[in-house]
């Protein structure tokens, strides 16, 4: 096995055990993304001297007998994170030369318990979209299938982890943006709880439901990031504090626990509809089998409001986006059109030129739906029936404990497929929006493959959907699933 | 719902967005098929339920007002990368 190939969990042992270095292991994947980058296009920077300088630093403390679970271990972030001195573009014209001041907190924290990065990794502009075909740098290939999409919005990171470009990738997700591409290159990723982790250094999407998380190889090593990268930061207001864990909780972690006795797992019938692809509905059946086999109940409940999530979720996200992307006028960063006459101009030729179509789109559809005479209507009436979705979710966590759903209702598809008409690719966040819009916790964890319209067998991921903060019920979980 | 072209041109007026003539024909078409769409919400009761903001289950969360120390380069950076002089960052002529 080469070294890039191994999870975070095998490469600790080999570390501590001195049977290799960070270095080695950091030059295995380094020499992976020169090898398959050129056709994947996972990367959007490439920092193989700063990385080599954090691999000898990190094997410089090992050598010294420190341990930690991440010392040493090679990873790629999404362009959406700060990264001081390195350049964060957010796949956006409007950013391409921005050189990041200071790090984002869960880069800092990643930093300092001497994880390496290795680069960038490619994302929708602005992280808007779910295929990576927004980016202004071109699209990231599926590494199962290199004519089709890696998902999105972090394709970038679900495709290096995929390819072995490195042990684990960072992310963000704000209506699927990291469980959906896991789904499509059958890699591990984890929506944390809305607060669980820092969004400070992240650059703002939807502020209400913008998180960070980790993609990774296996659960147990995407518990292990979200760990390092977890908990309150006073640079981001909406952190939270820790929460006391359930007594049920307690009793399913505990690592001693070999079954699932009482825990009580729902299927929700809106996400199981007639029209679900029926190899698909038996995958996530047969995950349902093995967790009953471990001892929990199956239950079936009802969300009845989750078809309003994708309106919801495509009123609230443009909405925000339009105020949160306002900062990028050309003045402080960023490409600026040096011929316009007035500042006025100057805005709109700056912005007219460096934002892509669908971050143009989306600015204009939120600035509609906040303007005066249309707020009540759009944006204020889809907060209600946001209420409404987090009411389904409270009211189904009083009947079960965990949700079990699939990820995507599909496999993935061919680039160019839904890239001229935005609202199918609106419709590829139908099982992932609802946990955002309300918070949740959720990791999608592959599930097998399944067929896809003219072209072989890819990738699939299933859904488990926590109550809030509940992360390590999901882990946990996740490990009777392998 | 169709917006008409001079709906369009208001809203990148607002959106403080240049567009070409193309452009704003796509989008018009495309963002009236997009609030056609969510106007599927107009079916949901919706009178006595409060609007949600924010999930984060935290309620005025204050802090000290005092000033902190942060690494001066840092700070003068995420102010602008562009011209600055004395402190200020420079812009184009607001007035004619």
């Amino acid at each position: 096995m080469n070294l890039n190939e191994l999870n975070i969990k095998q490469a600790r042992e080999l570390l501590d055990n001195g049977k290799t270095t960070s270095l080695e292991i950091t030059e295995a994947c380094l020499a992976q993304i020169a090898a398959q980058d050129g056709q994947i296009h996972a990367c959007l920077t490439v920092c193989a001297a700063e990385a080599r300088e954090a691999a000898k630093a990190a094997d410089k403390r090992l050598k010294a007998g420190e341990r930690g679970p991440l010392l040493g271990v090679p990873y790629l972030c999404k362009d959406i994170l700060m990264t001081k001195g390195i350049r964060t573009t957010a796949a956006s014209k409007i950013l391409e030369n921005y050189i990041a001041p200071y790090d984002a907190t869960v880069v800092r924290k990643l930093k300092e318990a001497g994880a390496v990065m290795l680069g960038k990794t490619n994302l929708d502009e602005f992280a808007h979209g779910a295929s990576t075909e927004n980016s202004a740098f071109g699209p990231t290939k599926n590494p199962y299938d290199l004519t089709r999409v890696a998902g999105g919005s972090s394709g970038g990171s679900a495709a290096a982890v995929a390819a072995n470009m490195c042990l684990f990738a960072l992310a963000s997700d704000t209506g699927g943006s990291i469980r959906q591409p896991s789904s499509f290159c059958g890699v591990v990723g984890l929506k944390p709880s809305y607060g669980r982790v820092s969004r400070f250094g992240l650059l703002s999407m939807t502020s209400s439901t913008d998180v960070v998380g980790p993609i990774a190889k296996t659960a147990e090593d995407a518990e292990i990031v979200f760990k390092a990268i977890a908990g309150q930061d006073e640079l981001d207001a909406t952190s939270a504090p820790e929460k006391i864990i359930s007594d049920l909780q307690k009793k399913i972690i505990d690592p001693q626990a070999k079954t699932l006795n009482g825990l009580r797992i729902g299927l929700p019938k809106e996400y199981f509809l007639p029209e679900l692809n029926p190899e698909i509905r038996e995958r996530v059946m047969a995950l349902a089998d093995k967790l009953k086999e471990a001892g929990a109940q199956i239950k079936e409940v009802s969300l009845p409001y989750t078809k309003y999530g994708i309106p919801v979720y495509y009123i609230i996200t443009p909405s925000e986006i339009s105020s949160n992307l306002a900062r990028f006028d050309g003045i402080g960063w960023g490409l600026k059109d040096e011929e316009a006459q007035n500042l006025q101009e100057f805005y709109k030729k700056s912005r007219g030129a460096g934002f892509g179509p669908e971050a143009k789109r989306r600015i204009m559809l939120g600035t509609y739906t906040l303007s005066a005479g249309y707020y009540d209507a759009y944006y204020k009436k889809a907060q209600t029936v946001r209420t409404l979705i987090i009411n389904d979710f409270n009211q189904a966590f009083k009947q079960v404990d965990v949700l079990l759903t699939p990820t995507v209702p599909h496999g993935a598809f061919k680039i160019g497929e839904k890239s001229n008409d935005p609202l199918a690719m609106y419709l590829e966040d139908i099982f992932v929006t609802g946990a955002s819009l309300a918070g949740l916790p959720a990791i999608s964890v592959p599930a097998g493959t399944v067929k896809v319209k003219d072209g072989g067998d890819m990738p699939l991921g299933a859904q488990l959907i926590g109550a809030r903060f509940q992360e390590e019920m999901l882990f946990k979980i996740s490990e009777f699933l392998v | 719902m169709q917006l008409t072209k001079e709906e369009i041109q208001h809203i990148a007026e607002l959106s403080r967005l240049n567009l070409s003539a193309e452009e704003e024909e796509k989008y018009r078409n495309q963002l009236g098929s997009i609030l056609d769409y969510v106007k599927m919400l107009d079916e949901v009761k919706t009178d006595k339920v409060i609007p949600t903001a924010q999930v984060s289950g935290l309620m005025d969360v204050f802090r000290d007002d005092e000033v902190k120390p942060w690494n001066q380069e840092e700070a003068e950076a995420s102010l602008s990368q562009s011209e600055r002089e004395n402190g200020n960052v420079k812009v184009k002529r607001v007035l004619q």
